[in-house]
């Protein structure tokens, strides 16, 4: 019912933008209002999180290492694995980024008759992402043509090599399928893979269908409900929001319109979400720590002051009362007290 | 707050990167809107109605490729009482004959580079071939 509901919720919100920018007025609501609150929550609560985030102590290096650390000369320190300088822990993130290593290394188990437990390498939760991310951000950088006024030439270079294939007229990209297929797999994987069903919840489902629903309403807008799609008349609007001047010329189709607040719905979102997993990765300690354990001394941050206090010095403290107790000390009470 | 050494720049960087198209634009030049030209010989209807023409005109020009190249079938089309034989230069560039003021004015302003122009010329290149040769 968790994945229903989704796309319930999704059906609704498109109801809301086509029903809403249908009422005289309304376009400026869905087209230009909604758009900066949502950017604005976006932005702020990204920030918000992040700061948040930087509000907690890491109080020990708590890396998780997959290789030999630095030790003896002798001993073959794996870089990559456990990074023991600044360089490494950068290229270690950087490949965690970009390549998503942690996802190569998922692992399927399963229980046989014996009973007897098997690991097993799992490399499609790793393809299916790779699939998806790079897809979004295709899309995303495509879309600037929209917001940048010239376009500059690289955004021209972006669009010829997603469109290499040149089927077509308007052309296709490959972006636009691999968002689709992404989802797609993305989310059937939750419902196929019986324990990662188990783990689903609400907030697994609803970005997929969420993203998917934008995906398939900007390819609509594209391909197939093109009445009143002029696209010089909406660059003037998307230039105009980004140069704070917004205005709405001539009429825009309500595709337009639901493909605009799916894409607001889902920024203000971001932040309180799982998708701020885009911020985190950065401020994961398990990858983002230095496996320096031995070599430097960590000191908790909140630890309270204690100076060190000697022997000597108990005794200097306590010397009257050690005497009179009986307690042996090593340096007398000063006679001239008892004259 | 911990780390800041790394995390306010890294914010920064984030924000930057997020209103990227803000800043863009404001120290770029605007370029003026696109106005197409319309035929200078003075034709008033196309081979479908305006609208249609400007969602749609990239599939037919699609569906016309195909069909001229792949089915041989290069059928005239009516527009305006006047017979046009299908194709981007004998049909089309008839009466839209300036490229730049009428495809590439809007062309430009929305970063979209067809293909036509890989095989086809422009009438104005199409007449300077024929001098020099």
């Amino acid at each position: 019912m968790k994945y229903a509901f989704s796309f319930l919720a999704v059906i609704a919100l498109i109801l809301i933008a086509w029903l809403g920018s249908q009422i005289p007025g309304m376009p400026y609501l869905f087209g230009v209002a909604l758009p900066y609150l949502a950017m604005m929550i976006f932005l702020g609560g990204c920030v918000y999180k992040v700061v948040q985030w930087a509000k907690s102590p890491v109080p020990f290096p708590i890396q998780t290492t997959c290789g030999q650390g630095k030790s003896l000369d002798f001993i073959k320190h794996d870089r990559l694995e456990a990074p023991s300088t600044n360089a490494e822990v950068v290229a270690r993130m950087f490949l965690e980024i970009v390549t998503f290593r942690s996802l190569f290394r998922n692992t399927k188990s399963e229980i046989h008759d014996g009973p007897q437990i098997t690991y097993e390498s799992s490399k499609w939760l790793w393809v299916f992402a790779l699939i998806f991310h790079y897809s979004f951000l295709s899309i995303v950088v495509r879309h600037m043509r929209l917001f940048l006024d010239p376009v500059p030439a690289w955004i021209g270079w972006w669009e010829f090599i997603d469109g290499i294939f040149e089927v077509g007229a308007p052309g296709w990209y490959i972006s636009d399928v691999g968002l689709v297929v992404g989802c797609l797999l993305l989310f059937s994987r939750r419902l196929i893979t019986r324990h990662v069903r188990y783990i689903s919840l609400m907030n697994d489902y609803f970005p997929l269908v969420l993203i998917f629903t934008i995906a398939v309403t900007g390819i609509l807008m594209r391909y197939v409900l093109r009445t009143d799609i002029d696209i010089v008349n909406i660059k003037h609007l998307t230039v105009g929001l980004v140069s704070l001047s917004p205005t709405i010329g001539a009429k825009i189709g309500s595709i337009f319109f639901i493909h605009v607040f799916l894409v607001c719905v889902l920024l203000a979102y971001f932040p309180f979400s799982k998708l701020m997993h885009f911020a985190g990765v950065f401020l994961s300690p398990t990858r983002n720590l230095k496996n320096n354990s031995r070599a430097v001394r960590h000191e908790n941050p909140w630890n309270p002051r204690i100076l060190p206090h000697s022997y000597a010095g108990y005794e200097d403290e306590f010397r009257e009362f050690m005497v009179d107790a009986g307690i042996p000390v090593e340096k007398e009470l000063s006679p001239a007290k008892d004259e | 707050m911990y780390n800041k050494g790394t995390i306010i720049p890294g914010l920064i960087i984030f924000v930057l990167l997020i209103t990227f198209p803000l800043w863009f634009n404001a120290f770029s030049k605007a370029s003026t809107a696109p106005k197409i030209e319309l035929p200078p010989g003075g034709q008033k209807e196309c081979v479908k109605p305006a609208a249609e023409m400007r969602a749609q005109h990239m599939v037919l020009l699609n569906e016309w490729r195909d069909d001229v190249l792949r089915n041989g079938n290069r059928v005239a089309v009516t527009a305006g009482g006047k017979e046009y034989r299908k194709g981007l230069q004998t049909a089309c560039m008839a009466c839209h004959t300036n490229k730049e003021k009428f495809c590439d004015s809007c062309h430009t302003y929305t970063s979209v580079k067809p293909y036509c122009w890989d095989c086809h010329l422009t009438p104005s290149v199409a007449a300077a071939k024929k001098e020099t040769n």
